[in-house]
């Protein structure tokens, strides 16, 4: 068993003039014990003979670049991994190309760690303002997992080469004095305390560039390790910052709400409908002969919502003309709702059919279809911001929810939606036109027109 | 008005911009201030500096120079007829905040914009004002992001390339009807007409560097450029092709997108809802594939929703393409080129590279694969290795559970 002492943890020539020797006689990994200061504290140990200058010996450039920053790394057994990949290159330089290999993948890791530790020292270190005039000065206070403070100097070096700075750590300091950089002994926390006005400008900015409508904190976690935080002025902040952040956002929505549509108007719907003419967001577009867009007031305090237009719809370009419309107005007026204070629309504003010879037979759109033409739906809500919205159908129903239910069990009580308005669910008319039989349809109708009663009673009440 | 202090007028300025989505800082040339002179560096590589807790990092100090706007967009919380409170900082303040802010190491440097005052060309030369003291006065090395008017003389917009890392001006929307409907007074012809001036006055800045040593560098970092999703209509499709578009057409360096967030005071024309941040994470995914992956525009968008031209938001797209695509797998990553082995899902740039270095010297068995990326479970359907074939590709209802992505916490405000 050999000892070799280095003098300090990043030691870097120090491991590279003995690894040399030592590789060039091929003295094996496990007969070398490799300590930092001090005496050899195995009492077996004879220290190497100091370093003989041996033959130049060939290491890939990529070997040394990456030993010189895996030494930095805090693990015990970095000095001799690194010794023992070197007699392994030597032999088989490729193997340093084989990122498969378990024992490089080993080294890869601590290089990673380290590169990010080093990284991490460029962004979080803080400096603090001190002194005035000719005595001024910065001083940070960082901790850092690796030995990289003397390797990372350089970085700091060029940035703030003007100024004057410390930055220490529990591993040890650097001084720079606008010309040469001295090393001091490790340090402590509170001697880089001191007040900066500055920071208060910073903690300002820092908590209003966050925008609370995207609070994401496991991103950013995985960054900004809260290890990190004690030492940044800006982190005492986040708590706070999270816990409000959803009282803004339902703040900034209630505002919106809150607002007159002003300077739109009438306007408004008549843009959308101008709009929607040329949507493209599903295939439907193609083969119909036009939108049939939502009408009525645009202030209506009930909004209907229909399936998608039919054969006739299609034609002349209006909302519940053709039969299933018939029995449509035949309803609002049993239930005493009069259809011009109505804004009335379909789920999907673009005909669905199948050709079967010269006929159009009407065909149910898709989930993807009615989801993409709920983008209008939202829009046309958020225009007229009705106190009541009924859903007449599946279709309709999942326009408004983004979620498939079934009619028969969510039908004849209020559902409350997200946004707050209250929401009802009924049969589509067209569903009455397919019932077999007349007395069915009347059983059907009757009670087609209690659930419209009974919504806008609801609504009265309300 | 009131007189705001310093740190208030932050607070307004700060806010109005955290809305705009670029926020790299790389791309630079390297600089230093080692010979004694001035202060900054730039490496090449953008330093994030914090995290906020909305999971986006702070390299830049992000303002605007003013929040006041004589324009009226829609998305835009500065918009004229917005009832924010306005504030306005000197060009001193800026350069001031600036490099307080740069000694005590908490930026990489400055992103300017501002809202339009005045006329753009007044507004424009506040901004350069700002940039040139700086480089001038103060031989600011750090990196500097400048927004450029696009109505703005063309001689400003050269002196704002001069002294700045990287120039943007923002399409602001997607589709020429959202454009219009959205921001009325702005034109596409004339954000285009500016962002392809751009190009050239880069162009010739680097021929020129090629000539004379001694020419100076002009926005080295290039340009790009942001526009803004689930405003308007546009699908992931139309977003895509307009995408690849304006990489084509104008060499930008990147193309950012931004969810568009519900705003305080919001315009009434706008859907009140909160943003997609999924579908803008599944966008700048959609992004990747094109810029490191090779795939074309037009693959990525054979990747959505025929029905609703929309990416699917569960799987992330390179997957979906692959679920498509199923005749190109299983691949054998013994000897796939480097193009396809890119299209294996769940494989990186790095561990293709890395798959394509160590095969030279072994044949690749399931274990070494599991080394060099983060879920071998998830790649393993799609790869066949000297000691592993899958079966043939289940069928995608039995294949998604497995490869969904774990819920993440977006919906961290669903009730
Ligand atoms: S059905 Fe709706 S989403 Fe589809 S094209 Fe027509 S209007 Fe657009």
């Amino acid at each position: 068993m050999r000892a070799i002492c280095l003098d300090a943890e990043d030691d870097f020539e120090g491991w590279r003039v003995a690894a040399r020797s030592l590789a060039a006689i091929r003295i094996p990994a496990h007969e070398i014990l490799w300590q930092v200061g001090g005496q050899p504290a195995d009492l077996f140990g004879t220290v190497a003979s100091p370093a003989t200058a041996t033959a130049p010996m060939a290491v890939p450039r990529d070997f040394v670049s990456l030993a010189r920053q895996v030494i930095l790394n805090r693990d015990p057994e970095r000095f001799s991994l690194l010794y023992a990949l070197l007699l392994r290159i030597l032999d088989e330089p490729h193997s340093l190309q084989n990122r498969a290999d378990r024992q490089l993948r080993r080294i890869e890791a601590l290089h990673r760690s380290v590169r990010r530790d080093i990284h991490k020292m460029r962004a979080f270190v803080r400096f603090r303002e001190v002194g005035e005039g000719k005595a001024r000065r910065f001083v940070a206070w960082f901790e850092p997992e690796h030995h990289i403070v003397r390797a990372n100097a350089a970085f700091f070096v060029e940035r703030f080469t003007t100024m004057r700075w410390s930055i220490l750590s529990p591993l040890g300091s650097i001084h720079w004095d606008g010309e040469t950089l001295a090393e001091g002994p490790p340090a402590q926390r509170n001697q880089a305390m001191g007040d900066d006005p500055v920071e208060v400008v910073w903690k300002a900015y820092y908590s209003a560039i966050f925008n609370p409508a995207r609070l994401m904190p496991n991103a950013m976690l995985k960054e900004m390790p809260k290890k990190y935080w004690k030492n940044m002025p800006e982190t005492a902040l986040i708590p706070g910052m999270i816990a409000g952040a959803r009282e803004r956002e339902r703040g900034m929505l209630a505002d919106a709400r809150a607002l007159p549509v002003k300077g739109y108007g009438a306007a408004t719907i008549e843009g959308l409908r101008e709009e929607a003419r040329s949507c493209r967001r599903c295939p439907l577009w193609r083969p119909a002969t036009q939108t049939v867009f939502g009408e009525g007031p645009h202030d209506a305090r009930i909004m209907i919502i229909g399936e998608q237009p039919g054969d006739q719809e299609d034609q002349a370009g209006k909302a519940f003309v053709g039969p299933a419309g018939q029995v449509f107005d035949r309803a609002l007026l049993a239930a005493g709702i009069d259809r011009a204070s109505v804004y009335v629309t379909n789920a999907v504003k673009h005909f669905k059919f199948e050709p079967r010879g010269k006929r159009r037979i009407h065909a149910r759109p898709n989930v993807g279809e009615i989801d993409a033409c709920r983008w209008w739906v939202d829009q046309e809500r958020a225009i007229v911001r009705p106190k009541l919205v009924i859903a007449m159908g599946a279709t309709a129903a999942r326009a408004l929810t983004g979620r498939t239910m079934s009619v028969s069990s969510a039908r004849g009580r209020p559902l409350i939606l997200e946004d707050g308005t209250a929401a009802w669910i009924t049969v589509h008319p067209s569903y009455l036109l397919r019932l077999p039989s007349e007395a069915e349809a009347d059983e059907a109708f009757s009670q087609y027109v209690a659930d419209l009663r009974g919504a806008v009673a609801k609504l009265e009440a309300a | 008005m009131a007189q705001l202090s310093l740190a208030e007028k932050l607070t307004i300025l700060a806010d109005a911009a955290k809305y705009d989505a670029s926020c790299a800082s790389s791309g630079a040339k390297r600089r230093n201030s080692r010979d004694g002179k001035g202060i900054g560096s730039t490496t090449g590589n953008g330093i994030c500096h914090a995290y906020a807790p909305d999971g986006r990092c702070i390299s830049l100090l992000k303002i605007l120079l003013t929040n006041s706007c004589i324009f009226d967009c829609h998305y835009c919380i500065n918009r004229s007829s917005s009832n924010v409170r306005r504030a306005r900082f000197t060009v001193d303040e800026v350069v001031d905040l600036t490099l307080d802010f740069y000694r005590r190491n908490y930026i990489e440097g400055l992103f300017l914009s501002s809202g339009i005052i005045n006329t753009p060309n007044y507004t424009m030369e506040q901004i350069v004002r700002v940039a040139k003291t700086l480089r001038e006065d103060h031989d600011f090395r750090g990196y500097i992001h400048l927004k450029t008017i696009p109505d703005a003389a063309a001689d400003l917009v050269t002196q704002a390339g001069l002294y700045a890392d990287r120039v943007s001006i923002n399409v602001e929307l997607p589709t020429v009807g959202g454009l219009r409907r959205l921001a009325p007074e702005k034109s596409e012809v004339r954000i285009e007409g500016a962002m392809a001036k751009m190009r050239s006055a880069i162009e010739d800045g680097k021929d020129a560097r090629k000539r004379y040593r001694s020419a100076p560098h002009f926005a080295p970092a290039g340009q790009s450029t942001q526009m803004i999703i689930g405003a308007d209509a546009a699908t992931d499709q139309d977003i895509v092709s307009r995408a690849a578009a304006l990489y084509e057409r104008f060499d930008l360096r990147r193309v950012y997108y931004s969810a568009f967030s519900p705003i305080p005071d919001a315009s009434a024309v706008l859907p009140l809802k909160r943003p997609p941040l999924m579908r803008e994470h599944r966008l700048y995914q959609s992004d990747w594939m094109i810029r490191f992956y090779n795939f074309a525009p037009h693959e990525v968008s054979a990747a959505a929703d025929p029905a609703t031209g929309m990416l699917p938001l569960d799987i992330d797209p390179k997957l979906a393409w692959a679920l498509k695509f199923r005749e190109h797998f299983p691949m054998d990553v013994n000897r796939a080129s480097k193009n396809m082995l890119l299209r294996i899902p769940g494989l990186g740039v790095k561990a293709v590279d890395a798959i394509l270095a160590a095969r030279r010297w072994q044949k690749l068995r399931l274990d070494d694969i599991g080394r060099l990326t983060v879920s071998v479970r998830k790649i393993r359907p799609f790869i066949i290795a000297a000691d592993w074939t899958p079966v043939v590709l289940a069928d995608q209802a039995n294949l998604l559970p497995m490869l969904r992505d774990k819920p993440v916490q977006l919906e961290l405000f669903a009730s």
